[in-house]
């Protein structure tokens, strides 16, 4: 993974009227990273993201999207990026094969060498598992088919930088799962920087190389799965079996607990399980974090 | 290949997929239907009632001012596809592709004058069969009919988009429509405007559904008939001024205020339209 930053937000803020959205909203994405935006609802994931598609003006702050202002982006930057919204519904008459040649045909002119664009329609409808629905109306397809169209429509232009927003949110645990491996097949090469937003955790968890964590237009956290595991102090848990009795116990030194563990019983020690701190117990345990504090200032 | 040019290429295919859609999809294909038939029916039953002492019948009079209207109509058909589009989310799938307005608009440019072409076929076809004394088939009333229909088009187009952006929802276009039937009332499209009293007359004739209907008749009806008209003329320059300065006019405002509209789409004015919406429904 090169060090190149693709998506540097410092300060960013957002304000309706008198409320603000986004509070000083600072993070980067490094070229090749799947970096996820986490948090709970109306937590401003989604401005925050619709203000790096270059769809929704700033209040004030500094955003730097493939080294280009979104804000003042052209039609070059465009063809660089690729975006898929939460909830599409349109060309319902259209096919799909049909479509995706279509808007694909918008991108030859931004070929380059390094970057064939766009993606061969037929070799994308494969990609995505949707060779059996190449010649159906869209308005036919299944939720979890139309939004596999929609996530080969964000690629067809083969976009070094992807914004995907809340991209699973009606999938079944099988179109998921698939899903889950089309995104990392798209970050693995190392050609594409993905953005994700999403409150399921375990997708967070599976696909991002590292999570952002929001709450009410703030970042309360920033780092990999495992940092921010380490930061909530713990949470790891141990559980085993002595003289056929079962123990359970949380410590953040999981490993110093175990060797002192089999120091002390030895080959009494039997069923050993330790299980790392969970996404969801460090979020959870953020998220409060920040409440808490929240309703400090407020007093 | 230069973006724009390829933008517009795909625009122009957009269009030819969109307008076979048009024709091939039973919903669209019979809402396509409705009102030529309508049309055709209501011209049937005026093919014999004479028109005071020209000599013409009212029927034969109505169906070039019909077309004429029909190409003013091209406006309502952009303004409702523009909203349709934006409720939908294809305009903001435009929006995401590199330039992929300017294909969009294209495409509807294509979609809305293929279509109007079609629609006046659907029309003039049967009727010749029916409406008596027509003239149609001298080449000069070929090139009125072209060079009506372009400057028709360019000046309904621009005010249709214009009018797309304006109103938010398909609800809200419905609140254009008894105004533009109001105006079809006073424009002499079913009953020659000369007859009409004075500031009526200064009404129709400040928009553009007169002068298609004019220019129309001029086109196919034989001389003779002009004597119904304002001034006894077909006043092509009349014509030719005031389509041009809606032409202008609309040319001028449209992209000041599709640009205005296209920058506030974002997925969530999308994902809000549609929560509205599925309440109405609801």
């Amino acid at each position: 993974m090169s060090q190149e930053v693709v998506l540097d937000v410092g300060d960013l803020r957002m304000r309706y009227g008198t409320s603000d959205i986004l509070h000083d909203v600072t993070f980067q994405a490094r070229h090749g990273e799947v970096v996820a935006l986490l948090g709970p609802n109306g937590a401003g994931k989604t401005t925050t993201i619709e203000i790096l598609e270059g769809f929704r003006m700033r209040s004030a702050g500094r955003v730097s999207v493939l080294g280009v202002d979104p804000a003042r982006a052209d039609e070059r930057w465009r063809a660089r990026v690729g975006v898929v919204l939460q909830s599409w519904r349109d060309h319902g008459k259209w096919r799909v094969r049909e479509l995706l040649a279509h808007l694909g045909s918008f991108y030859a002119a931004y070929s380059t060498e390094r970057i064939r664009r766009p993606w061969d329609a037929d070799e994308l409808v494969a990609a995505v598992g949707l060779t059996g629905q190449a010649g159906q109306k869209i308005r036919m397809l299944s939720g979890g088919q139309r939004r596999r169209l929609d996530v080969a429509i964000g690629i067809v232009g083969r976009p070094e930088l992807l914004f995907l927003d809340e991209p699973t949110a009606a999938f079944d645990p099988q179109a998921r799962h698939e899903f889950h491996e089309l995104v990392r097949g798209l970050a693995g090469d190392g050609a594409t920087t993905v953005l994700l937003t999403t409150h399921d955790l375990d997708e967070a968890e599976k696909l991002a190389d590292r999570i952002v964590v929001m709450d009410r237009g703030r970042i309360i956290a920033d780092g990999s799965v495992r940092e921010l595991a380490r930061r909530i102090a713990g949470e790891d848990e141990v559980r085993w079996m002595r003289d056929g009795r079962a123990f359970t116990c949380s410590t953040a030194e999981s490993t110093a607990f175990v060797r002192g563990l089999f120091a002390e019983y030895g080959e009494a020690i039997a069923e050993l399980e330790v299980r790392r701190a969970s996404l969801e117990q460090t979020y959870l345990a953020l998220v409060r974090q920040a409440e808490s504090v929240d309703e400090g200032v407020g007093r | 290949m230069n973006p724009a040019a390829g933008a517009v290429r795909a625009g122009w295919s957009r269009g030819l997929i969109e307008l076979r859609q048009s024709f091939t999809d039973a919903g669209d294909l019979l809402g396509r239907l409705f009102w030529p038939v309508v049309l055709l029916v209501a011209l049937f039953f005026l093919r014999d009632s004479a028109f005071a002492s020209s000599g013409l019948a009212l029927g034969t009079l109505a169906l070039p001012s019909v077309l004429g209207m029909n190409v003013a109509l091209a406006m309502v058909s952009m303004s409702q596809l523009l909203t349709a589009d934006r409720e939908d989310g294809t305009l903001l799938r435009a929006k995401a592709t590199p330039n992929g307005m300017v294909g969009y608009l294209v495409g509807k440019i294509v979609v809305v004058s293929g279509g109007l072409v079609a629609d006046l076929a659907i029309v003039v076809v049967p009727a010749l069969f029916f409406v008596p004394g027509l003239s149609l088939g001298g080449p000069g009333g070929w090139v009125t009919i072209g060079w009506v229909l372009v400057l028709g088009l360019v000046a309904a187009l621009p005010l249709g988009a214009v009018l797309g952006s304006v109103f938010t929802s398909p609800r809200s276009q419905g609140l254009i429509t008894l105004p533009l039937l109001g105006l079809i009332a006073v424009s002499g499209i079913f009953y020659p405007i000369a007859a009409l009293p004075g500031w009526v007359q200064w009404l129709g004739q400040a928009f553009p559904f007169y002068w298609l209907g004019l220019g129309m008749r001029s086109a196919l009806l034989p001389g003779g008939a002009v004597a119904v008209e304002v001034g006894e003329s077909w006043r092509h320059w009349e014509t030719v001024g005031v389509l041009g300065v809606w032409a202008v006019a609309g040319l001028v405002v449209a992209p000041v205020v599709l640009r205005r509209m296209a920058r506030r789409e974002s997925g969530s004015s999308v994902a809000s339209r549609r929560e509205r919406a599925l309440r109405r429904a609801g």
